[in-house]
């Protein structure tokens, strides 16, 4: 079947849906792709490089007009009106805000995929473009931040003296949230961060946050964040109010599928902030702002001297790679599409993946589609089952090691006290050699075990000196047993000696080089 | 005193025969020291080439003292005894010199294993001249000396037979699935029992004539038993047979020693034995199993268990894939990358390319590092012995212990050929077959990239891996060899 890849006309939009390289993947996966003339353009993607990846370079209307499309966001409707009945779109489609979009679909008679419907379960995460799209978002909130923050974001000791890291606390440790920990710790920063998930803070911390406690806990059945009661919301504003108060940079990133962002920041709070410090408001919509004051896509400076940024196209400043990851998405989820890798595009409802993420099947609604529980494993648990099973294994294993030793222990002393008198100085020399072979063996480096075993080869060929005493005898089966013995012992004491040699001779320290 | 007891006619001795069993002893004696200083030097990496030198000197001290002492008190001509003496020497000498000259480092465990199975035979051949030499009689002195020729060839049986299988395992030559006879716990008992049993016939046997049949059964119930406890265990535990049958040679040559009242064998056998049961020991602990439990049958013993876990693969969701160009890219992006290699990269011989990898990233500034767990490859410290051939320098390479902490600050880890050693599902979930052994934390790291065939087969252990399906893991099949080959060519 063939892609029709579409240039984007909505204003500020840079991305592309397919990039050279995943159209390769998509041919590989036996598609055929026609790219609308300049598609990539915006990206940094020429035509050129499309037609070397082995796709066809098509007019608007030619795009348009193939069985499947893919492109960002829910096309216009004259590009609608392009699309041939019974064909396949695939975007974005906020359906969340968007429900009527389900049935004006159904009634063109498309098959559509939400790319941005995808549940949020660890084998959908591959094609799940909101997390691919908000990690990009994260980390260029926190470059806007830097820009229009009048200060050094890593701490610096000069001739002239010290300057003190920014600090920049982030609410909401979603994937934006934990890109942006990431890059404003990578910056020099010192970072703070704030979930209603405490599970969030073992994240923050490795990738070198300091997560702040906040009063209200939360767990999620679908792997987002809900809406808070009235009473918790005005507690937790209470928090972040404070903590905004001494910071240089507030990155929030809180959005709920489907409702206006949570406020987070009250105009009384942003008026306690530093002069100069900058708010990026990752959750900026017309329905409501994660700020009291932020104007969605501008960037507003407040009378007390605050930045707050409102882009909500981050992922667009940054189009090569937002097309890339938002191809390479497309392709992950035409793998799921094409189980014979035939260029056969199969829409499998029984995968909950495919119906979570269909609005439409030729022509009838499938939105909204059923529940997917994701279970949002609690990572403590291993640990406490492993401890309960450590228990009973230390208070059984003692008893156990004990009744071996104690029988041994007898049954040698038995045999020691039978003994005739001639034997006692073997058992001695034995028991010796037995403790010594232990204390010399339990410091042994790990990287030698190989060689410490030839080399146990080769000195277990001192079996050669009963066989050498033997071979002297007059009965002729003695000796020739003794010397079998002796041939087979001499090969372990010269293989065993030589290849322990060879493979020494292989160490070497980094320092040798 | 060394020495002395193999001494048949103390009384005739003159004046020179004496001063030859004093120079056997101290020979015997030096070389029993020289011995423990080889062990001891073989455990740290400076000392280790000083301490097979001084195993070599210690062998060729005991050898010459026992060649001298041999030819004086021969039985027959001393030309003869000189001639087959010398004989037997360059013929095991040009054969061992060969093998060990000729022998790959892929190859190292087989070669050892090989090495084992003469020990043993040895012990049995020594055990059977004791007994000719000096068959049952009346006495305290002799029941001892006949217990302990029968306990001589009973190990050395087990341990010929146990190491021959081993070989052929290793090499391939047999399956390395493990041979579950029904009740087979039960038919290893009957047989300790009846070998027990045997040795209490032959203790009570008078002449030659009648010791030589419960000899005959001994041995060959011995080879049996030797045989058949190696099939029953598992290719994954072959680190622990390996160890565990480098431990029995040790006993084997000690028992030969007590037959022959000759405390150097003794000494050398115990050194081994104890050597061997002690790597046992870390080999047991790198997989969080008893050793009873897994002389007693390998990981396989759970077949239908083991299936089932490797059918799981459709539940455990989605992989992605990446190009080598993509790898290298993730590798150029590294501050911090660890390797953690399993046999299948020795398998595929990439060895070598994983070493000019390591290079050209230590050259570009990445700092990369190994990681080994205890019981990756054939053999224990197998790995290292791969890794220093490809001229990894060794102080490069980490124990699992050292390195396990500090994946969190690994940006990329290379799991090449490794499986149940990086297996998450020994620390979460307790049903599986590996539940509790220790591995490499690997999925701590910013990213994995697992190196792998196909997706299609399982661990050693038959556990599908869930790594393979995490968030920060991407696959990259194909041969590893040929997969590193691209990515150093990509960087």
């Amino acid at each position: 079947m063939r892609i029709g890849v579409p240039k984007e006309v909505k204003a500020g939009e840079t991305r592309v849906a397919i990039t050279p390289d995943s159209a390769k993947k998509l041919i590989k996966l036996g598609y055929e792709v026609s790219v609308q003339a300049g598609a990539g353009r915006e990206a940094a993607l020429p035509d050129a490089d499309y037609v070397v990846a082995g796709a066809q370079i098509v007019s608007r209307e030619e795009a348009w007009g193939q069985p499947i499309v893919v492109c960002i966001d829910i096309p216009t409707e004259a590009e609608l009106d392009l699309m041939a009945p019974g064909a396949t779109l695939i975007c974005r489609m906020r359906m969340e805000s968007h429900a009527e979009l389900a049935d004006m679909l159904a009634f063109r008679g498309l098959t559509a995929l939400a790319m941005d419907a995808a549940p949020r379960i660890s084998r959908a995460q591959p094609l799940d473009v909101r997390s691919s799209m908000a990690n990009l978002s994260g980390y260029k909130a926190v470059i806007e931040a830097a820009n229009e923050l009048g200060r050094l974001f890593g701490g610096q000791m000069t001739a002239a003296g010290k300057v003190a890291p920014a600090k920049v606390y982030i609410i909401g440790v979603g994937v934006s949230g934990l890109a942006a920990i990431g890059t404003a710790s990578g910056m020099g920063a010192e970072v703070f961060a704030t979930d209603v998930r405490p599970e969030a803070a073992d994240q923050v911390e490795s990738l070198g946050g300091t997560f702040i406690e906040i009063p209200v806990r939360q767990e999620s059945s679908d792997g987002y964040a809900k809406a808070m009661g009235d009473d918790e919301q005005s507690r937790v504003q209470q928090v972040y109010a404070e903590q905004a108060r001494r910071m240089d940079v507030v990155i929030t990133t809180a959005q709920i599928p489907g409702r206006p962002s949570p406020l987070l920041l009250t105009e009384e709070a942003i008026r306690h902030m530093k002069p100069g410090s900058v708010i990026v408001d990752l959750g900026a919509s017309e329905q409501g702002s994660n700020t009291a004051l932020t104007v969605p896509d501008e960037v507003v400076r407040t009378e007390n001297d605050v930045t707050i940024i409102g882009y909500r196209n981050l992922p667009d400043k940054l189009p090569t790679q937002a097309s890339q990851l938002f191809g390479q998405n497309v392709v992950n989820l035409f793998k799921l599409l094409t189980p014979g890798k035939d260029g056969q595009c199969v829409l499998d409802e029984d995968d909950e993946i495919i119906r979570a993420m269909t609005v439409s099947l030729d022509g009838s609604v499938m939105w909204p589609p059923p529940p997917v529980s994701v279970s949002a494993k609690a990572t403590p648990a291993p640990a406490a089952v492993k401890a309960e099973d450590a228990a009973p294994a230390a208070s059984k294993s003692p008893f156990k090691g004990l009744w071996w030793k104690v029988l041994l222990g007898i049954l040698a002393a038995a045999l020691i006290l039978a003994a005739p008198e001639s034997m006692q100085p073997h058992f001695i020399v034995f028991a010796l050699a037995v403790v010594v072979g232990f204390y010399v063996i339990t410091n042994v480096t790990h990287t030698l075990h190989t060689p410490l075993m030839s080399v146990t080869n080769a000195i277990s060929g001192i079996i050669i000196v009963g066989a050498v005493l033997q071979v002297g005898s007059a009965d002729p089966v003695v000796c020739a047993l003794s010397f079998i013995a002796i041939v087979i012992a001499s090969i372990n004491i010269f293989g065993g000696f030589l290849v322990t040699n060879r493979m020494l001779a292989m160490f070497a320290r980094s320092s040798d080089e | 005193m060394m020495g002395e007891t193999m001494v048949y006619e103390v009384g005739y001795l003159t004046g020179i025969y004496e001063g030859i069993f004093r120079f056997q002893s101290l020979a015997y004696l030096l070389a029993a020291v020289l011995f423990i200083l080889a062990l001891a030097g073989l455990s740290r990496q400076k000392t280790a080439r000083r301490g097979n030198l001084m195993g070599i000197i210690g062998m060729a001290l005991a050898l010459v003292a026992t060649i001298i002492v041999a030819v004086f008190q021969t039985e027959v001509a001393a030309v003869t005894t000189v001639g087959l003496l010398v004989a037997a020497i360059a013929v095991g000498a040009a054969i061992g010199v060969w093998r060990a000259l000729k022998v790959k480092m892929t190859g190292m465990p087989e070669l050892v294993a090989m090495l084992h199975s003469f020990v043993g035979a040895a012990a049995v051949l020594v055990g059977y001249n004791s007994f000719l030499t000096e068959p049952g009689a009346a006495g305290a002195e002799n029941a001892f000396h006949m217990g302990e020729v029968g306990l001589a060839v009973f190990i050395g049986a087990v341990t010929l037979t146990g190491s021959v299988v081993a070989y052929l395992k290793l090499s391939a030559k047999i399956s390395g699935k493990p041979l579950t006879l029904p009740g087979r716990n039960a038919i290893n008992v009957v047989m300790v029992v009846a070998c027990l049993a045997l040795i209490g016939c032959l203790v009570a046997s008078r002449g030659v004539g009648e010791g030589i049949v419960p000899l005959a059964i001994l041995t060959a119930i011995s080879l049996i038993l030797g045989a058949h406890l190696v099939l029953a265990i598992g290719g994954g535990d072959m680190p622990v047979v390996v160890s565990m049958l480098n431990s029995y040679s040790g006993w084997a040559a000690a028992m030969a020693g007590f037959t022959l009242g000759n405390d150097l064998l003794i000494i050398t056998g115990a050194l081994v034995g104890s050597s061997g049961a002690y790597l046992s020991y870390i080999m047991c602990q790198g997989m969080n199993r008893s050793f009873i439990s897994v002389i007693l049958g390998g990981f396989g013993g759970d077949a239908p268990k083991a299936a089932s876990g490797s059918g799981d693969a459709a539940e455990m969701g989605e992989y992605t894939e990446v190009t080598p160009e993509e790898a290298a890219e993730m590798l150029k992006g590294s501050k911090r990358v660890i390797i953690t290699p399993g046999y299948g990269m020795a398998v595929a011989q990439a060895q070598f390319p994983v070493a000019d990898l390591t290079r050209r990233l230590q050259d570009a500034g990445v700092d990369v590092q190994f990681a080994v767990h205890p019981v990756a490859g054939r053999m224990p410290g197998h790995m290292n012995v791969l890794l220093a051939e490809a001229k990894v320098p060794y102080d490069s390479v980490l124990d699992m212990d050292d390195v396990n902490d500090d994946f969190g600050d690994v940006d990329t880890v290379l799991v090449i050929g490794a499986n149940d050693t990086v297996n998450p599902s020994a620390e979460t979930e307790p049903d599986s077959p590996i539940a509790g052994m220790p591995v490499l934390r690997v999925w701590d790291a910013g990213r994995v990239i697992v190196f792998k065939r196909s997706m299609g087969n399982a661990g050693y252990a038959g556990v599908q891996n869930p790594l393979f399906f995490n968030e920060n893991t991407d696959m990259l099949l194909g041969d590893a060899k040929a997969s590193v080959d691209a990515i150093v060519s990509a960087l």
